[in-house]
């Protein structure tokens, strides 16, 4: 039996920084996870992909990963994505520090 | 050491104003990523989680004080202050932008670095000894072998599209600090009838498949190195596996056709390539070599290393794990650990980086040497200078004295940086040289390499650590296996497994039983760890890891 559809959020590297961003449903790019667009329905997720990668040009590596709906939008299900949206743990860098300085 | 003519000056100019060129094109569209990733992948560019990672060869290891200042100035102006020193003789920077990257590269070009061929399926940087030229123990300098390796694999065209990544590693002497015997192909400098040559080995590597590699040639005289690596090449490239990546390296391929085959078809292949060598490789050697002429030693009294010996416990502790034997009078090789207990091994702020290299260009006939250990080395010093450089290492948090000991653990950057890792490395060891700080054992534990990766390819060497770590994603949760008995010594061997894997919070206590265990058994404080471990075998430290397990049994 096929495994059950789990919800999912685009996720690439922004071409020119490198950092971690988000395929919103107006279909921009955001750096904040919670602003992303959830996918829950499995018969859209290629579709949003196919959406997402005609923008290649200003973005590499375009993927489907799984996240869960929290209370200020989604929130990643895997400890990957976990420190894809925060940054390392041996330093205060990357998207946690980004956030301090805002 | 090595300087750049202007052939190699004028090549690496225009490699750089060519990937210049390629990095305008991916950012104007002409490129897809498809066709940019495979060249920026030739001059060591990666994206890895968070950002682009630039990965740049430290060539045998060896630099002079404005080479390692030209990596100051990247980890300053390009990146966050700091630089990684990898396990493979590299510097990586872990915060680049894709615009920036030409420019790193050209600033690293002006003092005749380069990031060619530091990542793809070619020829990497050749690693060496890293106390090459300084060694007590040391046959000859192996370094101008490595450059003409280098210089023979850099851009050569049939070893651009390799079935998989090739790593070459070179010693010259019988004690083996470069790993020669998990490499793809590891060469040792040896005599026969007063005559140098090369002891060649092949097949070794760690990762998925971990092996030690296998003899392909006892001796091999000094002129016939090139044309053999290229026969030990061109056999690769006819028998190596190309349909499975997992099978694609070169030990699959001996291990699969047998080294008795692998090592007939390289003869066969080198008589024929043996006849297009006309020489000048050989010419080419002797100009290499006038590069590597070690400084002239000076003589002078030791009375203010003697005095500080005896008098400063904190530069005796350090004296007596940071320094080895110097094969000149009057001299030592002093290591400059940059593992200071909790923090990230193998990184070096631009301070300290600077700071190194004033202390090569002062006190150490202007050389510096990095180890796939990542621990920087100033090779050639004279005794009388080591408490001031004991002193300035003080005020930047460098004098640590821990080579060899517990905290001097090699890691993987993990889940922290890393794409392809499974789980973090870097924490683990900084909470364990933490743990063992606070205990104070760690000059009674004595000799021990804890070696961690972050997944199952093991750039973090876990294979052959005394004890190794290797984390996995097991569920969606980070999970960690341990091995034993691991030797990346000239008796290099590869770990066993204790049994399940722990979890995050459980990986530190666990080695810390492991090493009660041991410290409880040994038969006295002058046997080390992997000496117990050889002679009491697995059974009680896997009782003192799954004491559950034993009461089943029982």
């Amino acid at each position: 039996m096929a495994r059950a559809f789990t919800p999912k959020v685009i996720t690439a590297n922004d071409l020119l920084e490198g950092d971690v961003i988000y395929f919103t449903a107006q279909d921009t790019w955001t750096r904040d996870l919670s602003e992303a667009e959830l996918i829950t329905d499995e018969a859209d997720a290629q579709l949003r992909l196919i959406e997402a990668e005609k923008q290649n040009i200003k973005i590499v590596g375009a993927y489907l990963a799984d996240a869960k709906a929290g209370p200020n939008g989604p929130e990643p299900t895997h400890f990957r994505e976990e420190f894809r949206r925060t940054g390392p743990s041996n330093y205060f860098h990357g998207k946690q520090e980004a956030e301090a300085n805002v | 050491m090595y300087k750049y003519n202007e052939f190699d000056e004028a090549f690496l100019a225009e490699r750089n104003a060519q990937f210049r060129a390629q990095v305008e094109r991916r950012i104007d569209g002409s490129l897809t990523e498809e066709e940019f990733r495979p060249l920026r992948l030739m001059n060591g560019v990666y994206l890895q989680l968070h950002a682009y990672m630039l990965r740049v060869a430290i060539p045998y290891g060896t630099l002079n004080p404005n080479q390692m200042r030209a990596l100051a100035l990247l980890a300053e102006k390009w990146d966050k202050g700091y630089g990684h020193f990898t396990t493979r003789q590299n510097i990586q920077y872990n915060w680049p932008k894709l615009r920036d990257l030409p420019d790193m590269l050209d600033a690293l070009g002006e003092v005749g670095l380069h990031a060619i061929q530091t990542s793809g399926n070619t020829i990497r940087n050749t690693t060496a000894d890293h106390f090459a030229g300084a060694a007590a123990d040391e046959l000859t300098d192996p370094r101008p072998y490595a450059e003409l390796i280098r210089q023979w694999s850099t851009d050569h065209p049939e070893f651009q599209f390799l079935g998989r990544k090739f790593k070459i590693a070179i010693t010259g002497s019988d004690t083996d600090r470069a790993v020669i015997r998990a490499h793809d192909v590891g060469l040792q400098v040896v005599e026969k009838d007063g005559k140098l040559g090369f002891k060649v080995i092949v097949g070794g590597g760690l990762g998925r498949t971990p092996m030690i590699g296998q003899v392909l040639r006892e001796f091999l005289p000094q002129a016939d190195l090139l044309p053999y690596l290229e026969a030990v090449l061109t056999v690769y490239n006819v028998l190596g596996r190309r349909d499975n990546k997992y099978k694609a390296r070169i030990k699959i391929t001996v291990s699969e056709n047998g080294i008795d085959t692998y090592r007939a078809m390289t003869e066969e292949a080198f008589l024929t390539i043996r006849g297009q060598y006309d020489g000048t490789d050989q010419q080419l050697l002797e100009e290499i070599k006038a590069h590597f002429q070690a400084p002239e030693f000076r003589s002078a009294p030791t009375d203010a290393f003697d005095t500080a010996y005896a008098n400063d416990p904190v530069f005796r502790a350090w004296a007596d794990t940071n320094l080895h034997a110097h094969r000149a009078e009057g001299h030592a090789i002093a290591t400059i650990s940059i593992k200071a207990h909790g923090a990230t091994p193998g990184d070096a702020s631009a301070e300290q980086i600077r700071v190194m290299a004033d202390l090569a260009e002062q006190y150490g006939y202007g050389e510096l040497r990095i180890s796939h250990q990542q621990n920087v080395i100033l090779p050639h010093v004279h005794k009388s200078d080591l408490p001031a450089i004991h002193a300035k290492l003080k005020e930047h948090g460098l004098a640590t004295a821990n080579l060899g000991l517990i905290s001097d653990i090699i890691a993987c950057p993990g889940m922290d940086y890393c794409n392809l890792a499974t789980a973090r490395s870097i924490p683990v060891a900084q909470e364990i040289a933490t743990r063992f700080d606070e205990l104070k054992l760690e000059h009674d534990i004595g000799h021990l390499q804890i070696k961690i990766s972050g997944c199952i390819n093991a750039c973090g060497h876990h294979h052959v650590g005394h004890i190794g770590i290797l984390g996995l994603d097991r569920a969606g949760v980070e999970n960690y296996q341990i091995t034993l008995g691991g030797d990346a010594s000239e008796n290099a061997a590869i770990g066993t497994r204790t049994g399940p894997g722990f979890a995050y919070d459980e990986i530190v206590p666990a080695v810390e039983r492991i090493v009660e265990t041991y410290l409880s058994v040994r038969e006295n404080a002058e046997e080390t760890f992997i000496e117990t471990y050889r002679r009491v075998g697995m059974d009680p430290f896997k009782a003192a890891l799954y004491p559950e397990a034993q009461k089943k049994v029982a």
